[in-house]
């Protein structure tokens, strides 16, 4: 069984983003980029899966620019086999990457394919349930838990309130929550030898999918900002504050 | 064209994010024909669907039941909104769910069959198409228009008000269920039992932090204060990732995005991933040691303090 592995290049977690002056989006000249943490989780699920000997090849796909090489470099360090880069300078919407994906899903005819519940650029989580609609498959997002066999995967689920386990057929759709394992440190060997493993590039129309954006953005600005607070000397004058003068208790 | 609603319910109930999206709902009906209709999914649910026909602003509410709609399923829940909405120009402009655990599954799945796009986690209506969305952990808002026929969009609950829950008097419908796709089956959950409020409706949340050490000092200082405010108890990333509170206590990005009344945050830093999920909190109050943790740059009140002394004595003050 194959397992395809989308992972999206995004400003690193640690950046906090600036919003242009112009208004017309945030300013990513100059900043450090990395994989999607939620895309880390799986590519090191899919890795472990494979290393469990329930998997016999872990492909990587990455859709957008040339620098997202590097991410699916990434991903070859952690363990997956080999990687597709679906290479355009378009913006790309969800919606555009479920297409993109569905269209390998037909080629590679993977037995799972597991992504990030959500990127931390656009904060969409719609991805892998779109991905799922498209290629008419069943799909388990926010797992905390995967039990694979041969014909049919269980997971268990991060709900509001707590846990929820579905059992789904294969082919099927995973989207990874943050508890579901921690991504290994990458080692330089290991880095060393995902350069020497296969990475193909194909553009978007070679698979025949049509990326045009379909949301338009008319401005992005920077959130309201709190007005800064005071600091209080002691629990007593804390407790008089809220009473007082926030009277919230 | 009337605006549809997907409910959030429990089959005996019809959960809070529900009002908060019917109130979205009511913003964009505004520009429209006014009809805001509500979808009950469920099994044995009618009395969800009799409690959503008494939500204020509701024209009709739709029941569905059966037995492959009972916990929510993605795939069968996808094929009823489907039915619902037709084909050709379809019978709803927008689409509406709460940007909830069962919303954010559901609604990308209905949004690719019809082959348009999301609008996530939407905070402000602007008109029918266009609408304001944070991006970038809330960093950034983006103001976003759809040219699509049909509008799919999850409803951020901090962003809009509830509306009242009675005082409706809608009519139900029943409608035909869909047959159970049959890929994909619940097994079991473990939802945990609580008489506390819900974390993202509670009017004041208590959260601690990794400061707090061990799951067993989490409960022990942290639960008395919650349980003298009647409050929820809420936690940040990394405490939930140390294993000291469950996963859905989690506030933050990827957690859950709550604006109570009152957020007193104890041992929380604030990394940019928690402040995304609380920084619309009416009142914020951070107790912490550290007289640098960026918690303070949001905080209305900031106490620097140890927070395994100054919690207990709030708990007693107040």
């Amino acid at each position: 069984m194959k397992i395809l592995v989308p992972v999206k290049r995004v400003v690193d977690y640690n950046v906090k983003v600036r919003v242009k002056s112009d208004n017309t989006g945030v300013d990513i000249a100059n900043v450090k980029m990395s994989m999607n943490p939620f895309d880390e989780i799986a590519v090191e699920e899919a890795v472990r899966l494979k290393e469990k000997g329930l998997v016999t090849e872990v492909i990587a796909v990455s859709c957008g620019v040339a620098q997202c090489q590097e991410t699916l470099r990434t991903a070859m360090a952690i363990g997956a086999d080999r990687a597709i880069l679906v290479e355009t300078d378009v913006e790309l919407q969800p919606l555009a990457v479920a297409k993109i994906l569905k269209a390998l899903v037909d080629k590679e005819q993977p037995g799972l394919i597991i992504l990030g519940k959500q990127a931390i650029d656009d904060d969409a989580n719609q991805t892998g349930q779109m991905l799922a609609a498209l290629a008419d498959l069943p799909q388990a997002t926010f797992a905390n838990k995967v039990e694979l066999s041969a014909d049919k995967v269980s997971v268990t689920r991060e709900v509001d309130g707590g846990l929820e386990t579905l059992q789904l057929s294969l082919p099927a759709v995973i989207t990874t929550d943050l508890r579901l394992n921690e991504p290994r440190y990458v080692t330089l060997p290991n880095i060393m030898k995902a350069k020497k493993k296969q990475l193909d590039t194909v553009k978007p129309e070679d698979l025949g999918v049509d990326v045009a954006p379909r949301l338009k953005t008319l401005k992005v600005t920077e959130p309201a900002k709190r007005g800064a607070g005071i600091k209080v000397a002691d629990v007593a004058a804390l407790v008089e504050k809220l009473k007082n003068e926030a009277k919230v208790i | 064209m009337p605006v549809l609603v997907i409910a959030e319910h429990d089959n005996a109930s019809i959960r809070g994010a529900t009002l908060n999206t019917v109130k979205a709902a009511t913003e964009i009906s505004m520009f429209l024909d006014g009809q805001v209709e509500v979808l009950v999914a469920g099994h044995r649910a009618q009395a969800a669907a009799e409690a959503a026909a008494l939500v204020a602003g509701v024209s009709k509410v739709i029941h569905a039941d059966a037995a492959g709609l009972e916990h929510g399923l993605a795939e069968n829940v996808t094929a009823q909104v489907l039915a619902l909405q037709g084909s050709g120009a379809g019978n709803y402009s927008h689409i509406l769910f709460p940007a909830t655990a069962g919303g954010k599954n559901v609604a990308p799945r209905v949004a690719a069959k019809l082959d348009v796009a999301q609008i996530s986690d939407i905070t402000k209506v602007v008109s029918a198409d266009t609408f304001e969305r944070p991006i970038y952990a809330g960093n950034a808002i983006a103001t976003v228009q759809s040219a699509d026929s049909v509008k799919i969009i999850t409803v951020r609950t901090t962003g809009f008000d509830a509306v009242a829950a009675t005082g409706g008097s809608a009519a139900v419908e029943t409608a035909a269920a869909t047959a159970d796709a049959g890929k994909s089956s619940f097994v079991g959950s473990e939802i945990a039992k609580s008489d506390r409020p819900e974390l993202t409706a509670a009017k004041i949340i208590v959260s601690g932090g990794r400061a707090l050490g061990s799951k067993e000092k989490f409960d022990e200082v942290i639960t008395p204060l919650a349980d003298k405010l009647g409050a929820a108890i809420g936690a940040s990333r990394a405490a939930v990732d140390a294993g000291y509170a469950p996963n859905d206590l989690q506030v933050g990005q990827t957690g859950k995005i709550v604006a109570p009344q009152l957020y007193i945050a104890a041992g929380i830093s604030g990394a940019i991933q928690h402040l995304a999920g609380m920084k619309d909190s009416k009142v914020i109050v951070a107790i912490n040691k550290d007289p640098e943790a960026p918690i303070f740059s949001v905080a209305d009140y900031g106490l620097e303090a140890d927070l395994f002394i100054a919690v207990p004595e709030l708990a007693e003050g107040v």
